[in-house]
């Protein structure tokens, strides 16, 4: 089993499949709107910088990453979105709090020593 | 194997058993008899963590495993087999610290006197070299075998880092249950829950629902599977999905934190939340008895 043809497919299903859940973008295309928020996330063994991101409910939002050193994912399940972020590349995925609370999202590809806390929160004000 | 005394009832007699998880469990008479699908009984370790270091979470990093060793080779009677359900080692992202940890843990296990032993690896073993120094050290990360009238598969769900089993492996795994009658025994190991268990902490296999949907069309499928270092009990459809304890350090019940933060080491009961556990087969019921071991005798 290789890992970068399954990485491949992971980011283009995660486009196609968070598309259809959220309206969330990946990488090969991004459908926002010039007034949407756009929130720059940068991943590094074996942190997300921000780690808390402040969004506001029903508010859209595009969270845009890149990686400073090895493949990483990035999974916040509670609003059906992921992506894999190459270094080198720029990955995209678009949110719509339609709750408010403080949901954790984290790392889904393995990427070192200190890959099980690779996590932050994503907090949605009223 | 001839049993002339019912294993679990000697277990409470003798103190040992924790939670006995148990359904429709005949006469131990009616189990005597030595035929090919005769009853048997084998041992699940899991989440061993050889190399962990982390005094708050486990402060016998060194000793805990060996405990457990022992306290298998003290079981009344030998379990036919024994399975590690992966992560034998804590990651690594130095190859030579790697094989050096599995070296350790190959030599340590060395002391069970079973010598029927069966590994395979969790993410921490194999994510980050996609399963090589695993194989090196103890062979394929999925295989099967037959043993008295159950089939045994165990599926890798950790050698890609991104979690998910791939379709060349879920090929073979269609591929082998093809060759199984539809009322074949199954039993499954695996690392990850095959299932969404709680995917807010990384607890689910990307592609698991497809293997799910493969050993659907089974009569009689039961997984045992490690990773979330507790006990858990939940069924897909008519599978049941049995989840070990860890030998290093316990993690919170699925949700009941924001976080996945392993539960502080508690000195007034040492080891709690470890353990393994020993699984009574009766192939012909395609039933499965568990028993809850501690670490220590309490």
């Amino acid at each position: 089993m290789s890992t970068l043809p399954s990485l491949k497919r992971r980011a283009l299903f995660g486009a196609i499949a968070a598309s259809a859940l959220a309206g969330v973008c990946g990488t090969v295309a991004v459908r926002s709107f010039a007034d949407e928020r756009v929130i720059p996330v940068r991943a590094r063994k074996f942190t997300y910088e921000p780690d808390e991101i402040v969004l506001k409910l029903n508010e859209p939002a595009i969270l845009e990453f890149t990686s400073a050193d090895v493949v990483m994912g990035f999974n916040a399940p509670d609003f059906g979105v992921r992506a894999t972020i190459i270094p080198g590349q720029t990955a995209r995925v678009r949110v719509v709090p339609s709750k408010v609370g403080t949901f954790v999202f984290h790392c889904d590809v393995f990427c070192g020593d200190g890959h099980e806390d690779m996590d932050g929160t994503i907090r949605v004000e009223a | 194997m001839t049993h002339t005394i019912d294993r679990r009832e000697f277990l409470k007699l003798a103190g040992l058993g924790g939670a006995v998880l148990v359904s429709g469990w005949r006469s131990s008479a009616a189990r005597a008899a030595a035929t090919p699908d005769s009853d048997f009984y084998f041992v699940q370790l899991s989440d061993c963590h050889w190399g962990f270091e982390g005094p708050a979470q486990n402060p016998d990093a060194t000793g805990t495993l060996k405990k457990a060793i022992a306290s298998v080779n003290a079981l009344s009677e030998p379990p036919d087999f024994i399975v590690f359900t992966g992560d034998l080692t804590h990651t690594t992202e130095d190859g030579q610290v790697r094989r050096k940890r599995m070296t350790e843990f190959r030599d340590i296990v060395k002391d069970l006197n079973v010598r029927n032993i069966k590994y395979m690896p969790g993410e921490h073993d194999a994510s980050l070299d996609h399963g090589k120094a695993f194989k090196e050290f103890f062979g394929e990360t999925h295989w099967t075998f037959d043993y008295k009238g159950v089939h045994f598969i165990a599926i890798d769900n950790v050698s890609d880092p991104g979690a998910s089993i791939g379709e060349e492996q879920l090929a073979w795994l269609k591929s082998d249950l093809d060759r199984q009658p539809k009322d074949a025994r199954i039993v499954v190991f695996t690392h990850r829950p095959l299932f969404d268990l709680y995917p807010q902490w990384d607890w689910a296999t990307t592609d698991g629902a497809k293997a799910i949907e493969i050993l659907q069309t089974r009569d009689n499928v039961t997984v045992f599977y490690g990773h979330i270092h507790q006990e858990h009990h939940f069924k897909t459809g008519a599978i049941e999905h049995h989840a070990a304890k860890g030998l290093m350090f316990a993690l919170p019940a699925p949700g009941s934190q924001l976080k996945r933060t392993p539960v502080a080491w508690d000195p007034q009961v040492p080891y709690k939340g470890l353990g393994y556990r020993e699984i009574e087969a009766e192939p012909r019921e395609a039933k499965y008895a568990i028993t809850e071991l501690p670490v220590v005798k309490a």
